[in-house]
């Protein structure tokens, strides 16, 4: 969907935590509606290390491109964020004044969209598309929108930019190439996505969004082949394999929470197949694991034992 | 092209050298610098549907895929060749029995749905419209329909806007399967979809082909979906087919280039998967207002040999596994050192 790059920092420069480029504490966003308030990010932490790609993961109302948006700053009108922290290079965006926040965003931040066949107009040259952002929401001139999309297209790796501005959509590649230069460039990346294959090929860290929090996270091929969490190892099960094929694919029964008056205890716990007592009343935080993992699962032992088993289906 | 009538070795629907082209920008300059003006979106391609099977239909977007598929359908004329439905020749305006045999599903359930009309309404027009079922039958065949694609009967009196985007697409199916097609062709059919959502459409989808002895044409970019639904694979580049095989085959022997590209690029879940041995292909398909002399592929071909400039090579099988198809000069040779097949691989 889409994909947002922090970095391009100057070595050590204000860099905190040991390499942390973008780090969000406790981020809440809440939209008011006539039906009530949109609980859109309800407690989202994570960070992003220099260099580091991070899968986000979730599907649609799980709160990842309402996360991303309040990184960027481009919430929608009815948005706000209501408390957390936001630190890019260990400067906190949320309590930064909107220009600033454009002057950051322009030159430390970026945001492509991962599918461009199906996000850019076919009959619109490729260049004015992408400085049509610039143009619009931050009210650049037509020439510094111009400017500014060949900068954003010379960042992620596409050869010649300038040929390329003129370029209609049809004359570029498919979504894959694109990601590979994304990698290959260097820069920090939030990959924000539901295609499970692509983040374990592009990513080092996922972490899966459920209902506004964070279920999941840690090490790709950890969380991707073991999940720890219910909901992440519906996700994988539902997805279509092309190492293993299987009768039919398993989907997730039931249908994502309200984000106004969400279930109490777990989100999840209306559709899982391990929901105990506790898991209708507890708070269910994102637990620190050994091997830098983290789940919200309050039995994850019982998904540690099923992943297993649909391991062992699968050789 | 021998059987004219019932389902021979042409299949049910087949496209006998089919072309549809684009005019580009100014055809009196066009005349007057004696320029291709013309975008060749499709540009010759034979394949058949055969009764019962699930074909898919795999390339790079700009391959085509699309475009032969409305042409299939018969929702966009062809500027060369012929379609054929039981090997007879469909012209350009079908007859009204003819439409109804082969139906589509579109990609994005959210803009195919009328959304003044309710999903009874819908299916209660086409039903009536095409006189599919007796005028007294045709509210509970609509009613048949929806719980054929697994939505309760109450849907018939909401509105597109009032499902989710899983269900939209479940509506889109039972649209399509109102007129009782013998084919079914799905474009891109859940990559609009949330994955846990997507599994459903496709079980569904092959719930529905075993029920219904639906053939079913499924147009993904996404190999594992297709791996996991279809019978044979068709891969398309730059307007022409330049492989088709069953699908086991096809994935774990190919003997076309570009094939072998695609089959290195796909993403996969678990690390360590078997390397098939084929350089990555680079740079970008070249434009389908110039396709190159000789065999399209050879510009990005990393075994192009002189021969590849001049000629054009013809999707051919050998001797072996005549149900494996490839355009490829040296599709049926030794593999070249650097590119071991699969199967020869220790």
């Amino acid at each position: 969907m889409i994909a947002a790059g922090a970095g391009g920092a100057a070595p050590g420069a204000g860099m905190a935590q040991g390499g942390t480029v973008l780090e969000l504490r406790d981020l809440h966003v809440r939209i008011v509606s006539r039906q009530g308030t949109v609980r859109a990010v309800d407690g989202v932490s994570f960070d992003v290390a220099a260099g580091e790609a991070l899968g986000l993961v979730g599907e649609s109302g799980s709160g990842k491109s309402m996360t991303l948006r309040a990184v960027l700053g481009v919430l929608p009108p009815e948005a706000r964020v209501t408390s957390g922290e936001i630190l890019l290079d260990g400067v906190n965006l949320v309590t930064r004044p909107q220009s600033e926040l454009n002057r950051i965003r322009g030159r430390k931040m970026s945001m492509i969209f991962q599918e461009p066949m199906s996000a850019l107009n076919p009959v619109m040259r490729v260049g004015w598309q992408i400085a049509e952002g610039p143009q619009v929401q931050l009210g650049f001139s037509r020439a510094r929108a111009a400017e500014r999309a060949l900068e954003l297209m010379r960042r992620v790796g596409i050869p010649d930019p300038e040929r390329r501005f003129r370029a209609y959509p049809h004359e570029f590649s498919g979504g894959m190439r694109q990601r590979v230069m994304i990698r290959e460039s260097g820069v920090s990346l939030v990959f924000v996505t539901h295609d499970l294959p692509v983040v374990a090929q592009i990513c080092q860290r996922v972490a899966v969004m459920y209902g506004a929090q964070l279920v999941e996270s840690g090490a790709v091929a950890d969380v991707l082949l073991n999940p720890w969490h219910p909901y992440t190892r519906g996700l994988v099960r539902s997805a279509p394999d092309f190492d293993y094929v299987r009768e039919s694919l398993v989907p997730i029964p039931g249908a994502p929470p309200s984000l106004i008056n969400p279930p109490p205890g777990c989100r999840f716990h209306p559709r899982c197949e391990f929901a105990e007592e506790d898991c209708r009343v507890s708070e269910t935080p994102l637990r620190l694991l050994p091997g830098g993992r983290a789940t919200a699962c309050l039995h994850y032992e019982r998904c540690m034992d099923a992943a297993a088993a649909d391991r062992a289906a699968r050789a | 092209m021998t059987a004219a009538d019932g389902a021979g070795p042409e299949g049910l629907l087949a496209a006998h050298g089919v072309a549809v082209y684009f005019p580009v920008g100014s055809q009196v300059m066009a005349r007057v610098q004696g320029e291709e003006r013309r975008l060749r979106a499709v540009d010759g391609v034979d394949l058949d549907i055969r009764p019962g099977e699930a074909l898919a239909l795999v390339g790079e977007s700009g391959s085509g895929k699309s475009t032969l598929a409305l042409a299939l359908c018969g929702l966009r004329p062809v500027d060369a060749g012929d379609i054929t439905l039981n090997g007879k020749v469909v012209g350009a305006r079908r007859s009204p029995a003819d439409r109804r045999r082969v139906q589509m599903v579109f990609q994005d359930p959210y803009s195919s749905l009328n959304p003044r009309l309710t999903v009874g309404g819908v299916l209660r027009e086409l039903l009536r419209v095409h006189h599919v079922v007796p005028r007294g039958q045709v509210s509970a065949e609509s009613k048949r329909l929806l719980s054929l694609v697994g939505l309760p009967e109450e849907a018939v009196g909401a509105y597109p806007r009032q499902f989710s985007g899983g269900q939209r697409q479940r509506i889109a199916i039972a649209r399509a399967l109102a007129l009782r097609p013998e084919v079914l062709i799905a474009d891109e059919p859940v990559s609009a979809l949330d994955v846990s959502v997507q599994a459903t459409i496709l079980n569904l989808l092959a719930s529905l082909r075993a029920e219904l002895g639906l053939s079913l044409l499924l147009i993904s970019h996404n190999l594992a979906v297709v791996r996991h639904l279809c019978d044979r694979v068709a891969v398309m580049y730059l307007g022409r087919i330049v492989e088709v095989a069953p699908t086991e085959e096809l994935f774990s022997d190919p003997r076309h280039p570009y094939t072998r590209a695609l089959l290195a690029a796909i993403p996969r879940l678990a690390a360590g998967a078997p390397d098939i041995g084929a350089p990555a292909i680079t740079g970008d398909p070249p434009s389908p207002l110039q396709i190159p002399t000789g065999c399209r592929f050879r510009t990005r071909c990393p075994i192009a040999q002189p021969r590849c400039e001049q000629e054009d090579p013809e999707l051919a099988s050998d001797a072996q596994a005549p149900e494996h198809l490839a355009a490829c000069h040296f599709a049926f040779e030794p593999a070249p050192p650097g590119l071991a097949r699969a199967g020869e691989q220790a």
